[in-house]
């Protein structure tokens, strides 16, 4: 059995025909040919599928893609115009706050989503709000102060 | 430029792919007419496989095979352990890449589904019925080494694997003489990795043309081509191995695993692209775990704190099976570094290596030495507390003093250079030590239980000799190469056999080819990962690609710019005896507004219009390095923690690392690998266990129920550093991407013991979690 589902990602269109239980990561993924979003845990603990749904994170891995029909998706790809750097990944590059680069299209999103609620975070707020976020790499120190410097600037 | 380069915290290379989702991962590969393959993992740790029916799942949709253990096993070797240690009694267990008739741990492959998508392969693992009968199964190394206990082997009694032993001294007379012997079992207990990509293998068969191409989650990929060719029997010269871009390994993607190969036997038996990619929890139960030693030790000393002994036996828990280089871990690369950074007069230690029904062990982020360390750090703490000496001045007591080049320990290594009491003075100052030890004294009195752990360490990287390599039995060289390309327009491509995966060295081996020959940094383009393309290398672990492919890469720079310097001489009309460089300028000495760049030199000698007589064309070179001896980084750290009494809830409240990893590429590189490291250590002290039941079900089979450190639970780490050169590589290079964990989970634990120390309690078990650290105050 399939369903057709219509969403649009980083402002393209896509009308699929999809089983019902397909999650939107895997849509994102395999139908979308996008594959900056990761899969990390399959248990919504390391938040590496994070994408925002119409404009607010969620954890890809574990929405369905009929649940986001109608809406429209932005992921790592679409974060900045192309041939640009949205803040937050200027910042993160700035800072070292990233090393193997597989938590951190994810680890993005969410600080996008921390920006988006408390735009001027203390560090202790930016440890909370990325506590859903699991990077094996950085220890996190680098990636507190690549939010912080992203919040600086965007805040300019 | 390039004396600034060195030594500069640049950007990195690596990140503009990555921070825009533009990296390609091994499971982000789609090939024309690619099949899925899932495997079928057993659910016991201990059975008899009795029946096996695939024929419900063989007419599933989409499923184009199934294969089971009678299909492959005369198609593929056993999968091999690579690290045949010596004057062990080493007893190989054949690990069949799909069980025949036997299961021996939760997550070993039964059989295989290939389908036309992932959910199909998935959907039809539901309907193969496998019949098992169950047997008992072991997961405790100590248990499993009893007469008695189940046997997981035919003719493997007491499920030892191994038993090695170092020694070194007199030392039954140093206990007789001791005025204190200090005791503890130590248990160091089983981590699971959790690099955060899951292992996965893209093969594809070329059919006719007997080629064979994989794409795979690797750290080595020559050594990853040298095993399959190996197990699949495909020539090595018709097997590429490529690593693309991988998402961190911390050891866990050294081997290579039954998984892969049933992968590559897949795509050979159905002439199709072929891709598996682990589920977290197949990552949790069949990928390789870390540590799992139960270590009994004694450490004599004289009152006045004099280290005179140290006696151990450790059982070292295997796994079901022994991993691609699992011998030398508990063995070479922790008995060997006993001595630490201290003068040890006396040694005696036996290690057990136990197969036990649990995942196979492998390397895991320090691999053997964080296991070493914590052993030292935690008796001489013990000993301290004992003499009501402090644990610093223990420490002083006991450490070698200050050396250049060249300190002989009673295990017999040579460590290279260090300053081991002059990097714990510096940590000492920088925390103002005097200062944490009052403010803790006046915390007790009111009630708040602070405590101050000290960890020193020595590691062995920068692995290794290949003569060495083949003495302790590892099937391996371990030098490294790199080609320094030099194109027309003074572009540099530079290839090397090492394998970074998240280490950064796209951009610090830039550096050092910038440094060398003095291009510009962005001029340098670093390649790696590619069997076809890179040069032969033993791979990225063990804190070795900047010490040993480092120095390759640094001596082929330095043929290129001996080349150039002739070239130079040549169209300057000099002799070569009188020219000079500097910053990628060749000229006659006293002579430098007459210069010859890197770029004219690069220019003519790829048109070779005008080459001095006897000197080939081209602007390139290649170099084969083989260390004379290993790296030895060093450091020591403090934490701060303060133990809650009501809740058992340890807070974090400060955090110091200085390591001495030798003059430093780009510190903020280094930075960012001492912060990971500690962290990974810090994990494996308050929160990390892979917990298995009695019946061998792997409890923590989620990232739900194994604790990783988060960004909350955690403070800022302070990096600071001392740079001792070390004697024997080209620029003085160490290697530090381990040196964090070695020495953090000791800090935490004698931080923890130190604040709990009034309130009675003398041992814990990691991890301390907040129960058991309220059960242990509440019972003393």
């Amino acid at each position: 059995m399939t369903v057709p589902v219509s969403l649009t990602i980083n402002g393209r269109r896509y009308d699929r025909q999809i089983e019902p239980r397909l999650l939107l990561v895997h849509f994102i993924r395999e139908l979308g040919g996008l594959t900056g979003t990761k899969v990390g845990c399959d248990t919504s603990q390391c938040g590496a599928c994070t994408v925002l749904l119409d404009g607010v994170a969620v954890r890809s891995c574990t929405c369905l893609t009929v649940q986001a029909d109608g809406s429209s998706v932005t992921t790592i790809e679409g974060l900045a115009p192309a041939g640009s750097l949205h803040p937050l990944q200027e910042s993160f590059w700035n800072k070292h706050g990233l090393q193997c680069g597989f938590c951190t299209p994810g680890m993005i999103m969410a600080a996008h989503e921390l920006l988006r609620t408390n735009p001027k975070p203390t560090d202790v707020e930016i440890r909370h709000g990325l506590e859903g976020n699991v990077c094996r790499c950085t220890g996190y120190q680098n990636i507190v102060r690549a939010v912080r410097e992203a919040a600086e600037r965007m805040a300019r | 430029m390039s004396s600034r380069i060195f030594g500069s915290g640049i950007r990195r290379r690596e990140d503009p792919r990555l921070i825009t989702g533009g990296a390609t991962y091994t499971d982000d590969l789609t090939l024309p007419g690619m099949l899925y393959a899932a495997m079928l993992r057993s659910p016991h740790a201990h059975a008899r496989i009795t029946s096996i029916d695939t024929s419900a799942a063989k007419q599933a949709p989409g499923v184009v095979a199934v294969f089971t253990g009678a299909d492959v096993k005369d198609a593929l070797k056993p999968v091999p352990c690579a690290w045949l240690l010596p004057n062990s009694n080493l007893k190989i267990a054949a690990f069949p890449a799909i069980a025949v008739d036997t299961v021996r741990f939760v997550g070993d492959i039964v059989a295989v589904v290939v389908a036309e998508t992932r959910h199909q392969a998935y959907d039809a693992l539901e309907l193969i019925e496998v019949g098992y009968s169950p047997l008992p199964a072991v997961i405790d190394p100590v248990a499993a080494s009893r007469d008695g206990a189940p046997q997981l082997h035919p003719d493997i009694p007491r499920n030892e694997a191994f038993h090695w032993t170092v020694a070194g001294g007199d030392v039954d007379a140093a206990f007789a003489a001791a005025d204190v012997v200090v005791k503890e079992t130590i248990v160091q207990q089983r981590l699971i990795p959790t690099a955060l990509e899951t292992r996965a293998t893209l093969a594809t068969w070329g059919g006719a043309s007997g080629e064979l191409t994989v794409w795979n989650t690797t750290q080595n990929p020559h050594i990853a081509r040298f095993v399959m060719s190996a197990v699949t029997g495909v020539p090595e010269d018709k097997l590429r191995v490529i690593a693309p871009e991988v998402g961190g390994g911390f050891g866990s993607k050294i081997a290579v695993y039954p998984a892969d190969f049933v992968t590559l036997f897949c795509s050979m038996r159905i002439g199709k692209p072929v891709k598996w990619a682990e589920t977290r929890s197949e990552n949790y139960q069949a990928t390789t775990h870390g540590r799992d030693h139960v270590q009994q030790v004694e450490l004599a000393a004289k009152k006045d704190g004099t280290i005179l002994g140290l006696r151990a036996t450790i059982h070292a828990g295997m796994g079901a099976y022994l991993s691609t280089a699992a011998p030398g871990i508990p063995t070479i690369l922790h008995g060997l570094m006993l001595s630490a950074v201290y003068q040890l007069p006396a040694l005696k230690e036996d290690v057990h290596g136990i197969y036990t029904n649990a995942t196979p062990v492998e390397a895991y982020r320090g691999a053997g030495r964080p296991e070493a360390t914590f052993m030292l750090e935690r008796m001489v703490d013990k000993l301290a507390a004992t003499l009501k000496m402090d644990p610093a001045d223990v420490r002083f007591k006991n450490m070698i003093p200050r050396f250049e080049n060249g300190h002989t320990v009673i295990t017999g290594l040579s460590y290279d250079s260090g300053d081991y009491p002059g990097g714990l003075k510096k940590v000492l100052d920088h925390v103002k030590y005097a200062d944490l030890r009052r403010q803790q004294a006046e915390g007790r009195a009111q009630g708040r239980y602070l405590g101050i752990g000290l960890a020193t360490y020595v590691e062995i990287c920068g692995l290794g000799p290949s003569q060495v390599a083949g003495a302790i039995g590892f099937q391996g060289g371990l030098w490294e190469s790199a080609i320094v390309r030099v194109h027309p327009t003074g572009k540099v491509h530079v290839f090397i056999g090492a394998s970074p995966h998240g280490q950064g060295e796209e951009t610090t081996f830039a550096q050092l080819v910038a440094h060398e020959i003095g291009v510009e940094v962005n001029d340098v383009k670093v390649l790696h990962g590619d069997t076809e393309m890179s040069p032969m290398g033993w791979g990225t672990y063990g804190s070795r690609t900047t010490a040993v492919g480092g120095a390759a890469l640094i001596l082929a720079a330095r043929k290129v710019r001996d080349k150039a310097k002739v070239i130079a001489a040549h169209l300057l009309e000099a002799a070569v005896e009188d020219m000079d460089y500097a910053d990628g300028r060749f000229f006659v000495k006293g002579a430098p507004d007459k210069a010859k760049t890197i770029q004219d030199i690069a220019l003519m000698a790829n048109v070779a219009w005008n080459m001095p007589a006897g000197v080939e064309a081209g602007l390139e070179a290649s170099m084969f390095y083989d260390p004379p001896n290993f790296a030895y980084p060093f450091g020591s750290h403090v934490a701060v923690v303060e133990v809650d009494r009501e809740t058992g809830q340890i807070e974090l409240k400060r955090y110091v690392a200085l390591d001495d990893c030798g003059p430093q590429i780009n510190p903020v590189i280094v930075e960012g690998q001492v912060h990971g490291g500690v962290v990974q250590g810090i994990g494996q002290a308050l929160w990390e266990q892979a917990v298995y039941d009695e019946n061998g079900q792997l409890l923590t089979g989620t990232m739900l129920d194994y604790a990783l450190p988060r960004a909350d639970r955690l403070c800022d780490i302070e990096v600071i550093h001392t740079v001792t050169p070390s004697p024997h590589h080209p620029l003085g290079l160490k290697g530090v991407g381990e040196a964090g964990t070695i020495a953090s989970t000791a800090a935490i634990c004698n931080a923890v013991m130190d604040a709990l120390a009034p309130l009675g309690v003398e041992t814990l078990r990691m991890p301390f979690t907040p129960e058991r650290v309220w059960n242990a105050i509440n019972k003393a």
